[in-house]
C-alpha cells in the first residue's frame, strides 16, 4: 500500500443557492478517486467557508454555485483566503457561470471553471495536476 | 381472458423467441444487453396481453373523469379545455419581471407563473449580507407588497390565475397577493392560483428550508385552513416532484416520495380536525417531464390512481373531487445541455409531449438556453410555442389517454405503483415521513441515484447527444445577463417603502405576529396585518425565527 498522503479537498456551497445534486456528486466521484472529501453543506457564507479552509488545511477548494452569485461570493471567499495569507490552496468554481464571467473569476483567483457536462474524471486529472503544494 | 387463450399466446411468444428472434440474433446480435429506462427497469423486448392479464378494466382504468382517474381527471380531458401554458419567469426587478409577464400573455401564455429570487425564497432583505450577489438573479427581487404591485400591475388578478414557487415563506407572498387583489378590488373569493408551499420536499430536496420541519407543517396548515374559507379557488399546496427528480432521483422516487408527502399533508389536516373533503380538493400536485417517454406517462397514470384509492380507501374522502390529482409539469431542467444547446429544443418537445399524453392540467416548458443562464425572450418563446405546436398541429389531444391499452404502459404503470407502494412501506417503517427527512433517508436515495446516474452517463451506459456522443465545438447562443446593479436599486427600493411606511404600524403588526406565533392561533391574519403595514418579508420572516429557530440539515453526500 501506497504511503502517499491523500489529496485533501473541500467541496463547498456558497451563498443560498440550493442545488446540491452536482456538489454531491463530485465530492462523491473525488472520494471514489481517492481524495479525502470534507463537504461544507449548504448555505456557507465566504467566512465560513474560509473558516473552514482554516481549519481543514485542504490542498484544494472546489466552489459549487448555480444562482449567479458566483462573481460576488468567489470572489469574497479568495479575497479573504489572500488577507488570510494562504496561496497554496487550489480554488476552483462549477456550476451554472456564463462564460463572460470566467475571466473575471481567473483574475480574482478561482483558477478554473467547470461548467454542466464535465465529468468526473476531467476535474480528478485537473485537481492533481494542479495542485499548489 | 380465458385460459385457453393464454396458454396460447404463451406458447406462441416462446415460439416466436425461440425462432423469429432467435435467428435474426444468431446473425445480428444486439446492441446491448439491458435496455433500461430511467428508474433502472429493464424492459423486455416485447409485452404482449400476458403483461396486463391482471389489469381490470373498470376497476383500474375506469373512465375519465371517474375513481381511480387513471385515465384523465377532466371527463372531456383536453377536447374540453387545454391545458394551462404556464411559464415560470423571473428576474431582476418587479419592473423587469411584469414586463415578462405582459410578452408572454402576448405570445399566449394562459397562467402566470412566479420565480422568486433566492433572498425572498429564504425570507431575506435584499439588502441583507446573506444576499449578496443573489438579489434578482434566478428570480424576481420581492421585498414588501410595493414591489408585488409592481409585478401584478396592469394584469387583472380576476382573469389570470397566478402560481407562485415559493415554500417556506409562501404565507407572506399569498399574503402580498391577497393584499395586490385587495388594492385592485379583487376579492380573495375570486383569486386563482397556486403557492408551492410544500415543505417537505425542501427538507427532501431543494433545501430552501428556513424553520424546523414542525412549525413549517404548522404554518402550511394554517395556509390551508385560512384559503379553505377565505381563498376557496386557490390551490394551497403544489406537492413537487420536479426538485425531487431534478436532485437526481428515479421516477419511481419521484412518483412514491411526492406522493408520500401528499399523504402526509392529508393527515397533518386531519390531525388539525379539518374535514379532508373540505382541503383535499385543493391540493395539487407538480411532477417532472424526463427523457424516458413512456416511463414518463406510466408515472402520471399511476400517480392519478394510487392518489385516488388512498384517499378513498385509507383517508374515507368521500367528494370525488378529493380523489383526483391535478398536476402542472415541468420538462427536465436537469436534461438541459450547455453543449449544442439548440438540441434541447428536441429534448423538451419530447418531455413536453409526455407530460401531455400523461394528462397534465398545466404546463412549464423550458427554454433552449437554461442549461447556461435565464431564459432570454427568444428562447422563451419558442419554449411556449412548443406547446402550442403540441396542442394545435399534433393531434395528441384528439383522444383521451391514448396510450391507454398499449401493452407496454399498462405494465409499466402497474410496476410504477407496485414499487411506489414499496417505497410507502418503507417510509412507514422509518416512522413517517419527517422522521425518513431526519434519519437523511430521501436524501441519502436521491444522492444514490444521482451519483450512479452520472457513473452510467460516463460509462457511457447512457448517451446524452453532443455530451457524451457525437460531439462538436458548439456556438454559444447570446444569454440573458442580469447585472449587479439590480442589487443596488433594490435595497435603494426597500429603503424608500421603509422611510414612507408607518413605522408604529409596522412594528405592532410584526410585535403581534411574534406573539401569534407562540399561541395556536392561525397566523394568516397576522401575516396579512404585517404586509398590508409594509413589513418586508425579511422582517416577518425574522420575527418568527425568533420564535421558531431555524433548520439545518446534515451535511451528507
Amino acid at each position: 500500500m501506497s504511503n502517499e498522503r491523500k489529496i485533501r479537498v473541500i467541496v463547498a456551497k456558497p451563498g443560498l443557492d440550493g442545488h446540491d445534486r452536482g456538489a454531491k456528486v463530485v465530492a462523491h466521484g473525488l472520494k471514489d478517486a481517492g481524495f479525502e472529501v470534507i463537504y461544507t453543506g449548504l448555505h456557507q457564507t465566504p467566512e465560513d467557508i474560509v473558516q473552514s479552509v482554516i481549519q481543514e488545511d485542504p490542498d484544494a477548494l472546489l466552489l459549487s454555485l448555480l444562482s449567479g452569485a458566483h462573481n460576488k461570493l468567489f470572489t469574497a471567499i479568495t479575497k479573504q483566503l489572500e488577507e488570510q495569507g494562504i496561496d497554496d490552496v487550489l480554488v476552483i468554481g462549477g456550476g451554472i457561470i456564463p462564460d463572460q464571467d470566467i475571466p473575471h473569476l481567473k483574475k480574482h483567483g478561482v483558477e478554473e471553471i467547470f461548467g454542466p457536462g464535465t465529468e468526473i474524471d476531467e476535474i480528478v486529472e485537473y485537481v492533481k495536476t494542479h495542485l499548489k503544494r | 381472458m380465458d385460459e385457453n387463450k393464454e396458454k396460447n399466446i404463451q406458447k406462441e411468444l416462446e415460439r416466436w423467441e425461440n425462432t423469429t428472434v432467435k435467428k435474426v440474433i444468431d446473425k445480428y446480435p444486439l446492441f446491448k444487453k439491458y435496455f433500461r429506462n430511467l428508474s433502472d427497469y429493464d424492459s423486455k423486448a416485447l409485452y404482449t396481453p400476458l403483461d396486463i392479464m391482471d389489469l381490470n378494466y373498470l376497476k383500474d382504468l375506469g373512465f375519465p373523469g371517474e375513481y381511480p382517474f387513471t385515465r384523465h381527471v377532466q371527463p372531456t380531458a383536453y377536447r374540453g379545455k387545454l391545458w394551462t401554458m404556464r411559464q415560470f419567469a423571473g428576474m431582476a426587478s418587479a419592473d423587469e419581471t411584469n414586463r415578462r409577464f405582459k410578452y408572454l400573455i402576448e405570445n399566449g401564455l394562459t397562467g402566470l407563473s412566479v420565480a422568486f429570487h433566492l433572498p425572498t425564497i429564504y425570507g431575506y432583505e435584499s439588502c441583507d449580507s446573506m444576499s449578496t450577489g443573489e438579489v434578482g438573479k434566478i428570480g424576481v427581487a420581492i421585498d414588501t407588497v410595493e414591489d408585488m404591485e409592481k409585478l401584478f400591475a396592469g394584469i387583472d388578478l380576476s382573469k389570470i390565475s397566478t402560481s407562485m414557487t415559493i415554500n417556506a415563506p409562501a404565507s407572506i407572498l399569498l399574503s402580498m397577493y391577497l393584499v395586490v387583489g385587495e388594492k385592485q378590488g379583487v376579492p380573495s373569493e375570486k383569486l386563482t392560483g397556486t403557492v408551492q408551499n410544500d415543505i417537505l420536499k425542501e427538507y427532501i430536496a431543494q433545501k430552501s428550508y428556513i424553520f424546523p420541519p414542525e412549525p413549517s407543517m404548522r404554518l402550511i396548515i394554517d395556509t390551508i385552513e385560512y384559503c379553505t374559507k377565505h381563498v376557496p379557488k386557490w390551490n394551497t399546496i403544489s406537492i413537487s416532484g420536479y426538485h425531487i427528480r431534478e436532485a437526481g432521483s428515479t421516477a419511481v422516487q419521484e412518483l412514491a416520495f411526492t406522493l408520500a408527502d401528499g399523504f402526509a399533508y392529508v393527515e397533518a389536516g386531519i390531525e388539525r380536525g379539518l374535514d379532508v373533503d373540505a382541503f383535499a380538493p385543493r391540493l395539487s400536485f407538480f411532477f417532472n417531464a424526463h427523457n424516458d417517454f413512456f416511463e414518463e406517462i406510466a408515472k402520471y397514470r399511476a400517480a392519478r390512481r394510487i392518489w385516488a384509492k388512498r384517499m378513498k380507501n385509507k383517508y374515507g374522502a368521500k367528494n370525488p373531487d378529493s380523489w383526483k390529482l391535478r398536476f402542472h409539469t415541468q420538462t427536465a431542467g436537469v436534461s438541459l445541455t450547455a453543449q449544442e444547446p439548440e438540441n434541447n429544443i428536441v429534448r423538451v418537445t419530447l418531455q413536453a409531449l409526455a407530460a401531455v399524453l400523461g394528462g397534465t392540467q398545466s404546463l412549464h416548458t423550458n427554454s433552449f438556453d437554461e442549461a447556461l443562464c435565464l431564459p432570454t425572450e427568444k428562447a422563451v418563446r419558442i419554449a411556449l410555442r412548443t406547446q402550442q405546436i403540441i396542442a394545435h398541429e399534433s393531434g395528441a389531444t384528439n383522444t383521451i389517454d391514448p396510450l391507454a391499452g398499449s401493452y407496454y404502459v399498462e405494465a409499466l404503470t402497474d410496476e410504477m405503483e407496485r414499487q411506489a407502494e414499496e417505497y410507502f412501506k418503507k417510509i412507514e417503517e422509518l416512522g413517517g415521513v419527517i422522521p425518513a427527512i431526519r434519519q437523511n433517508f430521501f436524501q441519502r436515495e436521491i444522492a444514490r441515484a444521482a451519483y450512479r446516474y452520472q457513473k452510467e452517463v460516463e460509462a457511457k451506459e447512457r448517451i446524452i447527444v453532443g455530451v457524451n456522443k457525437y460531439v462538436t465545438e458548439s456556438e454559444r447562443p447570446e444569454i440573458l445577463y442580469i447585472d449587479e446593479k439590480v442589487e443596488e436599486e433594490q435595497c435603494e427600493r426597500l429603503e424608500n417603502t421603509k422611510k414612507n411606511r408607518d413605522s408604529e404600524k409596522t412594528t405592532k403588526a410584526l410585535s403581534i405576529l411574534k406573539q401569534k406565533a407562540r399561541t395556536e392561533e392561525n397566523l394568516i391574519p397576522f401575516i396579512l396585518d404585517c404586509v398590508r403595514a409594509y413589513a418586508s418579508i425579511g422582517e416577518i420572516i425574522g420575527a418568527l425565527k425568533e420564535v421558531w429557530g431555524t433548520y439545518r440539515e446534515d451535511a451528507i453526500f
